[in-house]
């Protein structure tokens, strides 16, 4: 069954009687909807009448956003190539040549849907379609070449993707070699999205996702070694080892988790940003404007959670970003075959935000609409949905035997490795040379061994730990025959009381 | 789950109040003395509009006055003015804890449906939002699951929030959140993170309120690691529970029943809390032990009265702690009497009677002269015909034939 040419994007944006449509051929990857008129209607008092414009992603060199509403009138899209892919491959170009799906019933029913609804869709709500990478041309047409990234920049975000990826292969091995057990859900091909997001939040900023968290961790600064240890289960692990791969807390890095059923998280992460909101409004910190981040798939997003934190996220404007990561398949389901309306994106208008689609596999792109996100979620303007279209290259989890998936689709994405493009866009655009980026290969190649060293001759959890967490306050135990509270007991310090 | 509480009649039965003697140098009040049932009957009827009506002429308001005999006088003199403290009823004892507790902490604040500008469904939390403001006492979407996990996201990054299901039966729609992240959290952490909130909502047998609307899901939770479950059956444990609960670190969920809220009681003025783990005593005796808890309280100490008159000395407690036992308090009684009896409003499959039994059994089985009884709920969704919905329900009469077999 093969997911070639069924993207919905590509469809609507084919539709032949639309002439606007016609000249974004090739943009399919980055696709803005703004949704000025509905947002005006759903606005409810008494959280704020203030009321969020239309989004676009700002950019550096001041244009404003009228300025940018006429520069993308149908006129001016071209069919220029993305920063990134400048020799983009023959795929890339022209999304239609994808060989063609073997199920043909899936196929046509979705295409002809997509394209008529979608249709309906952008004439109904009068959004401007916009093209994030075509902003970012016309922003580097304008002046003298001004690049996306500072060098620092571009190295910081270099250096993160390839631990995340260097990180995840080392988890592989030591699977394979009995270190660590049950389910291992790994990140290879989306540490664009990763990187991209967590690196421009501060560290009093929230982040929450879900089993396929092991990077999200690292970017967000835990420590690998604290994080290979709780893989191996020992103590010294960053939730001493009884978390394990689904569940990665760390409260000095504002890691709210590491959840193993899906959707789960997403209520936390609009608590968390209920927390930011309470600061500032009810207690008086003035200057809080902490900011969650919630990750997810695109199983997640037709679970009643999603939907339901969607509304009450926007409803008080949390200062929360939604972030998709739509790698297509949920285990062995693909998300066509689950979804009545592919496009995730669309999704956030219907609850009075903005639904931003972009391309996951490319961390500068990610990097700029994550800016806007979570600029507007700062200042206090609500929550954004954020799709990124992003690929993970291994199975969904280490017992996963991937079988499911076209091998055409996964050689189409690792052509379009995050890391590779980044490398080539440092050195095109001479912000780093190869043996700097060479040096920061090998680096990371030393911190991951050492974290499995560390993991290693770090010890496993003594009995006694095992009852030591369950209670925060354990007199939760209570009371036992003899009068005394249990965890007074000490068999309780030892581990070897019965609760 | 729309809940449309239409003039829900709770009658309530006789008051009933503990004897007011306290320690004064301590804060926490264990009543350990005998309460006597006073003559008058003292109850209302609020409607869920909000209007009390003070003589209420429903006939099943009738059938709760038994023949009340006051074994004891009261300790305070006749008129009530001169007494200490002052008279609440339960809902409004529960708002008073809150009130406070959101005094004293700013962190805490509530959330659920209804709970803001319409004051709570059974009153609970009236005027809190005019005087808290609408983001300490917030009125949520109906998303139960979401909104329990909002609040528990809250919890873990610094706030104190009181999570109030409209019925207890809609919080099945949180128990994901509830078991996943409410009792595990803070474990797989590593200890990281706490969850300091507090469930709470009514539940329990009402009046023909339907299946659904009458759940006891008590003997759902409590199974679940990390959390502690208490129920409240009086205005004074009320609020001293609800004040612990807030004050407490671990997650909490507060069993408050559909038929006590109208219960009056006079309180003390100062400031005190309910230890969460403990029992409570409520009528000391010698020949039989009956645990129990919420409204069943009610019907045992009204089969007491009977049992008085027929010569049995019951005694009865309360055991408030549904998770984790206070052993120590049941243990001491079993130790005395030797015999136990069990009255609660779960079902007989699973319930907490079920676990009360096995822990009585693992830990006194040497002090029973006979098995233990367990009269509970049938097992039985709640029929709406009133004549049966009341035999799906322990009565008093159950509880005395009990007695009586247990005590032979």
């Amino acid at each position: 069954m093969g997911r070639m040419g069924f993207s919905p994007k590509h469809a609507c944006l084919t539709d032949e009687k639309d002439p606007n449509r016609q000249k974004i051929t090739n943009l399919t990857s980055c696709l803005l909807v703004s949704c000025q008129l509905n947002l005006h209607c759903e606005v409810r008092p008494p959280f704020s009448s203030k009321f969020p414009l239309p989004f676009f992603p700002s950019l550096p060199i001041g244009t404003k956003a009228t300025k940018m509403s006429t520069a993308f009138s149908a006129a001016n899209f071209s069919t220029q190539s993305f920063p990134l892919n400048h020799t983009s491959t023959t795929s890339h170009d022209s999304p239609l040549v994808f060989a063609k799906p073997t199920s043909q019933f899936l196929r046509s029913t979705r295409k002809l849907r997509l394209s008529s609804s979608s249709k309906l869709n952008l004439n109904r709500r009068s959004g401007t379609v916009v093209a994030v990478s075509d902003v970012v041309k016309q922003k580097k047409s304008k002046s003298t070449p001004t690049l996306l990234i500072t060098k620092e920049e571009g190295l910081e975000l270099y250096e993160d993707m390839v631990l995340g990826r260097a990180f995840e292969d080392m988890c592989a091995q030591m699977y394979y070699r009995g270190k660590m057990f049950g389910f291992v859900h790994l990140y290879n091909g989306q540490e664009a999205v990763s990187t991209g997001f967590i690196k421009l939040l501060k560290q009093q900023d929230s982040v929450v996702s879900t089993y396929r968290d092991h990077v999200h961790a690292l970017s967000k600064g835990v420590p690998a070694r604290a994080v290979m240890s709780e893989l191996f289960g020992k103590t010294t692990g960053c939730c001493r080892g009884q978390g394990g791969s689904m569940h990665m807390f760390s409260r000095e890095h504002n890691l709210l988790g590491g959840f193993a059923f899906i959707g789960e998280g997403i209520p936390v992460a609009t608590g968390a940003a209920f927390t930011s909101k309470y600061k500032r409004e009810v207690l008086k910190e003035a200057d809080c404007d902490h900011v969650t981040l919630a990750f997810f798939g695109d199983g997640t997003c037709n679970n009643g959670q999603f939907f339901e934190c969607l509304n009450m996220a926007a409803l008080w404007k949390l200062p929360i970003v939604f972030v998709v990561e739509n790698n297509l398949w949920a285990i062995g389901m693909s998300h066509l075959r689950s979804t009545s309306d592919p496009q995730i994106y669309k999704k956030g208008p219907a609850f009075g935000m903005p639904g931003i689609h972009v391309d996951g596999m490319d961390v500068l792109k990610v990097r700029e609409v994550a800016k806007e996100a979570i600029g507007r979620a700062r200042r206090g303007e609500g929550p954004t949905l954020v799709e990124c279209e992003t690929y993970r290259f291994r199975g969904h989890s280490l017992a996963d035997p991937d079988e499911l998936r076209d091998p055409a689709e996964k050689a189409h994405y690792a052509a379009r490795d995050p890391i590779t493009a980044l490398k080539k866009y440092l050195t095109e655009n001479n912000l780093a040379s190869d043996a700097e980026l060479k040096a920061i290969d090998k680096k990371i190649d030393e911190v991951v061994e050492d974290a499995v060293e560390f993991a290693d001759e770090s010890p496993v959890p003594p009995r006694s730990q095992l009852l030591e967490n369950v209670f925060a306050d354990p007199k939760g135990f209570g009371i036992g025959p003899d009068g005394r509270y249990r965890c007074e007991d000490p068999k309780f310090t030892e581990g070897t009381a019965h609760v | 789950m729309a809940a449309i509480f239409q003039g829900v009649g709770a009658a309530a039965p006789l008051s009933s109040s503990p004897s007011n003697s306290f320690d004064s140098n301590k804060s926490v009040f264990s009543p350990r003395r005998s309460f006597s049932v006073r003559k008058r009957a003292s109850f209302a009827v609020v409607r869920s509009d909000g209007i009390v009506n003070l003589n209420p002429k429903g006939r099943s308001a009738q059938r709760l006055i038994s023949n009340a005999v006051a074994t004891k006088a009261d300790s305070p003199a006749a008129s009530s003015s001169s007494k200490p403290g002052h008279e609440l009823l339960l809902f409004e004892a529960l708002q008073e804890g809150l009130e406070e507790e959101m005094e004293r902490d700013p962190r805490v604040c509530v959330m659920g449906e209804d709970v803001g500008h319409y004051g709570g469904s059974y009153k609970v939390t009236k005027g809190l939002a005019k005087r808290f403001g609408d983001l300490r006492v917030l009125d949520t979407p109906i998303a139960e699951n979401s909104f329990t996990g909002m609040g528990i996201g809250a919890a873990m990054t610094g706030l104190r929030p009181v999570i109030e299901g409209m019925n207890m039966g809609f919080l099945l729609l949180a128990f994901n959140q509830i078991s996943n992240n409410c009792g595990m959290l803070h474990y797989t952490s590593g200890g990281q993170f706490t969850i300091p909130v507090v469930i709470r909502g009514p539940g329990g047998v009402g009046r023909q309120l339907g299946a659904e609307h009458s759940q006891r899901l008590e003997s759902y939770f409590q199974s679940i690691p990390g959390i502690q479950m208490v129920a409240c059956s009086t205005p004074y444990n009320a609020k001293g529970l609800m004040k612990a609960a807030i004050r407490s670190e671990n997650p909490v969920i507060l069993f408050e029943h559909v038929l006590l809220y109208n219960l009056k009681e006079r309180l003390p003025d100062e400031d005190y809390i309910c230890n969460l783990e403990e029992a409570e005593m409520v009528r000391p005796g010698e020949h039989v032990t009956i645990l129990t808890y919420s409204r069943m309280r009610y019907h045992v100490m009204q089969a007491a009265k009977t049992l008085v008159n027929k010569g049995y000395d019951p005694e009865v407690i309360d055991i408030r702690s549904l998770k984790p036992f206070d052993l120590h308090t049941i243990g001491n009684s079993v130790k005395k009497t030797h015999r136990v009896l069990i009255v609660e409003e779960c079902m007989r499959t699973g319930g907490i009677g079920a676990s009360l039994t096995a822990a009585i059994t693992e830990n006194f089985n040497d002090y029973l002269d006979a098995p233990i009884m367990c009269l509970s709920s049938q097992d039985v969704p709640t029929p709406y015909a009133g004549t049966l919905e009341e035999v799906t329900v322990v009565q008093p009469a159950q509880i005395v034939t009990a007695v009586e077999q247990i005590c032979q």
